[in-house]
């Protein structure tokens, strides 16, 4: 056991302790030190074991790039589940890691506690690691018997939809109520079967209602769609689509609530470890120093952030949430709200000016100038990358009966039309796994409808 | 609390150490973009100065990463976002800069698309890919040209044989298969344990070819006629040289006189003056005849020129190639130029079609861009094909 390991081994107790005292909750804490190599491909899969997919690989060497220029220092990974898994990396310094743990912790008690993050949970289960390792398993041996190409021809189309899930709808969620097929009757014997043969008798199937269209509303849920609707889609197919649907289920409210999640635990972090007497109090400076980068609003030497650090804002927002309105209140709001309630409603017009937030727009050309801005303006400037999971909203309008697949992208709410191209690529990989025709209502640089249909890739 | 350190079972590999995910994705992105170029091959070799590399038989082809596509929305003129820091209403915190080249392409990326990377390809294999990809046919050799060689060939193994030959592998083979067997033995490696590669003595077939290559290199002929033709030979030479164990080439530039030149100096002579092809032809005529048993060599010629001859060397011109053809295996003409508009209807192209209308083994390409050369390769190659069919 190394030196680090032992002394981290007599710490994460105690701070458990000191934690369940201060009022968190949570499920227990597998904590696991692992080499910088392994952090940095939990970065880029978003969870350890996860599905084989060249775009992993594209992400992946960015990371490698960004690493080596230094500019992405990756400190922790929890995976939310019962139990909670938490790596620690191995070259961090053990005040780093005594930090980290202390963050944890606060991050398991939001993730226990938190409705979006409790509801997925409850849904995919609380096994997140194991499952995507489980996934990755399955496609593994897909691949073995059906060949690389094919499965990654699927995995081009489902990651690419990843987004596009409706988690207002239950994960596991039964086809639409159809119409019920008539058991095929059976043919009577004897007399009454002669007589049911006599024309003009016999059942009058003809005159039932028309059928509900297809889907009956406009449908949010690509990949659920795709799962159950696609024409001689295979077995094998429809697993890799609910396999990747799955975990964006738990990506989700990973992604929706970052600000919130990453201060509570930066908040947390900090109280805890401000209040643990047992650790030497170089320790708690050293790690006070690296909590001050944590939370630093800018990189480097850098006085003004184009990008904002959801770990500083979320940080500063519950700090003065609980002490304005005590710890008490703070747990009720981490409880119930997501981004997009915490930011509109607990972002001040003071807040937001102590933190010297502004809003800026930014030409094509690349000028970037300061605009003057509502705090409403500015509340939805940070929320904008969150809407929908990141993406357009692109709804299934109808499945014609000839098979053909109507998308719609709901430009309406979305503002604006989608980048052509690359909606005609996204068409093919879908096309190419539907069988059938498929086209795409959306809006075109002059805001005029247009219908786009699958392209291919010249690459 | 629970804290362990990855290690599982008693391995002292933790299993994440044993591979790296990212990597083998990695690979795989780069194996789909090599399957990428490799399907427009043609359009990538004739764009990139591949000759000037032909020395280590790799290409260097710069390639852009994939973009796995998501639905996005289409980017607005202004964008707006949030920031933080010292700043107020107003102020300008980049300035713009003037739109470079193309400006924005359609598909920009979000930064992502910028990147580009070097990927080189063995020669061998873009050729082999080529001839799989154009679906050309194998040369034919001439009948009777075959040569026997004598060749040391690998062949069984010894359990004596001078030191440099032992074979290691196989040695820890049986090393490993005795120890097995009695594995009381202290001894790792014993004298029974050796294995040596022996050599036999093979006759093999071998076929030779020699490739003559003429060039006009008077005034008329520019800087993108001599590029032209310069890439088209080096790809006729590959494809014969896929076939051949053994090839000379010969280079003859001409202008009003014909002089040899070796591979290196042929691409840069440049001459003055009008044109007389005769000079050459009947260079590679004497050369062939002095060097080369016509029974033992294959031949190819091939001629590139923007198709302008003096007039008064037609029939001169004439005579020599009609002997050159009776054994030659083929002859190409290229025709440089910078417009197809002419389309072989120049002094010389007349000659060579009259040539090839006439049955001999030979054919004709005009040139002028690089889109040009690949689908010359191709009908040289089948042309050669459909001549041999006909014999």
């Amino acid at each position: 056991m190394s030196s680090m390991q032992q002394t981290l081994a007599e710490t994460i107790p105690k701070l458990e302790a000191l934690a369940t005292q201060q009022g968190l909750n949570y499920f227990p804490v597998d904590f696991e030190l692992v080499p910088p190599s392994f952090m940095m491909e939990v970065a880029v899969y978003g969870l350890p074991v996860r599905m084989p997919h060249w775009s992993f690989g594209l992400r992946w060497i960015y990371q490698m790039i960004q690493h080596r220029m230094g500019h992405s220092r990756i400190f922790e990974v929890v995976f939310p589940g019962n139990p909670n898994r938490a790596y620690l990396v191995n070259t961090n310094s053990l005040h780093e890691n005594t930090l980290v743990v202390a963050h944890v912790l606060g991050h398991a008690d939001f993730s226990k506690n938190n409705l979006s993050f409790a509801r997925s949970q409850e849904q995919v289960g609380y096994r997140i690691v194991e499952q995507a390792a489980a996934h990755a398993h399955r496609i593994e041996e897909i691949i073995n018997e059906v060949g690389e190409n094919r499965v990654e021809r699927v995995l081009d189309c489902a990651l690419s939809l990843e987004p596009h899930i409706d988690t207002h709808q239950a994960l596991n969620r039964k086809r639409y109520p159809g119409k019920q097929k008539a058991a095929p009757a059976v043919k009577a014997e004897g007399f009454r079967g002669r007589y049911a043969d006599l024309p003009g008798e016999g059942a009058k199937a003809d005159e039932e209602p028309a059928p509900p269209k297809t889907p009956p509303q406009p449908e949010r849920d690509l990949l659920w769609f795709i799962a159950n609707y696609a024409p001689e889609l295979e077995e094998w197919e429809r697993d890799i689509f609910l396999a990747v649907r799955k975990e964006a289920w738990y990506f989700q409210p990973v992604f929706n609530c970052q600000i919130m999640n990453e201060g509570w635990a930066s908040y947390w972090h900090s109280r805890l470890l401000r209040e643990a007497d047992f650790l030497p109090s170089a320790t708690y400076v050293d790690c006070m120093k690296t909590h001050s980068d944590v939370v630093s609003p800018y990189a480097g030497d850098q006085q003004v952030a184009l990008k904002l650090n959801p770990y500083h804002v979320g940080y500063v927002m519950w700090e003065h949430i609980i002490s304005e309105f005590g710890v008490a209140k703070a747990r009720e709001i981490m409880k119930q709200e997501d981004d997009f309630g915490f930011v509109r409603n607990y972002l001040s017009r003071d807040l937001a000016d102590k933190m010297k937030l502004f809003s800026f727009s930014a030409k094509r050309d690349g000028e970037i100038t300061v605009g003057e801005s509502s705090l409403d303006d500015l509340h939805e400037n940070i929320l904008a990358p969150k809407f929908n999971f990141g993406a357009p909203r692109v709804v299934v309008e109808e499945l014609q009966k000839d098979g053909t697949l109507i998308l719609k992208q709901e430009s309406s709410i979305d503002g604006r039309g989608l980048e052509l191209e690359r909606a005609r690529k996204v068409l093919q990989y879908i096309a190419s796994i539907w069988r059938r025709p498929v086209k795409l209502l959306t809006l075109d640089a002059g805001d005029n409808e247009v219908w786009l249909k699958p392209e291919p890739d010249a690459a | 609390m629970f804290l362990q350190d990855g290690r599982h079972g008693n391995s002292h590999k933790h299993w994440y150490e044993l591979f790296s995910r990212g990597t083998r994705d990695w690979l795989r992105h780069n194996e789909k973009v090599r399957d990428a170029v490799r399907d427009h091959l043609p359009e990538v070799i004739a764009n990139s100065d591949v000759l000037s590399r032909s020395d280590n038989r790799t290409v260097q082809v710069p390639v852009k990463f994939l973009e796995h596509y998501r639905f996005s929305l289409r980017k607005q003129n202004e964008q707006t976002g949030a920031g933080q820091g010292q700043a107020k209403a107003g102020d300008t915190l980049r300035q713009g800069q003037p739109e470079s080249g193309g400006g924005q392409q359609g598909s920009g990326g979000d930064g992502e698309g910028e990147f580009t990377f070097v990927l080189e390809f063995k020669i061998d294999d873009i050729l082999d890919w080529l001839w799989e990809e154009l679906q050309l046919p194998n040369l034919q050799p001439k009948e009777g040209s075959n040569i026997d060689v004598d060749e040391y060939i690998r062949e069984g193994w010894d359990k004596r044989g001078a030191r440099s030959r032992l074979d290691r592998r196989r040695t820890m083979k049986e090393a490993i298969k005795r120890r097995t067997a009695v594995p009381d033995t202290a001894v790792p490696i014993s004298n029974d344990d050796l294995r040596f590669r022996q050599l036999a003595r093979k006759r093999q077939p071998s076929t030779n070819a020699v490739v003559f290559f003429l060039l006009d290199v008077s005034s008329s002929m520019d800087e993108h006629c001599r590029k032209l033709a310069k890439s088209f030979f080096f790809w006729a030479l590959q494809g014969i040289r896929r076939q051949f164990s053994h090839i000379d080439t010969v280079f003859i530039a001409h202008s009003v006189e014909a002089f040899e030149f070796d591979e290196t100096e042929f691409f840069q002579v440049s001459g003055q003056g009008g044109t007389k092809s005769s000079t050459a032809l009947e260079m590679a005529e004497r050369i062939l005849h002095d060097r080369f048993d016509a029974s033992q060599y294959n031949s190819y010629l091939f001629y590139a020129t923007d198709g302008e001859n003096f007039s008064n060397d037609r029939e001169q011109s004439a005579a020599s190639l009609e002997r050159l053809a009776q054994q030659l295996n083929f002859a190409g003409y290229a025709e440089v130029s910078h417009s197809n508009t002419r389309q072989l209807n120049t002094e010389v192209g007349r000659l060579w079609q009259q040539f090839s209308d006439a049955g001999h083994p030979c054919g004709s390409f005009p040139l002028s861009s690089e889109a040009d050369i690949w689908p010359a390769i191709k009908a040289f190659f089948s042309s050669q094909a459909e001549q041999v069919a006909q014999l």
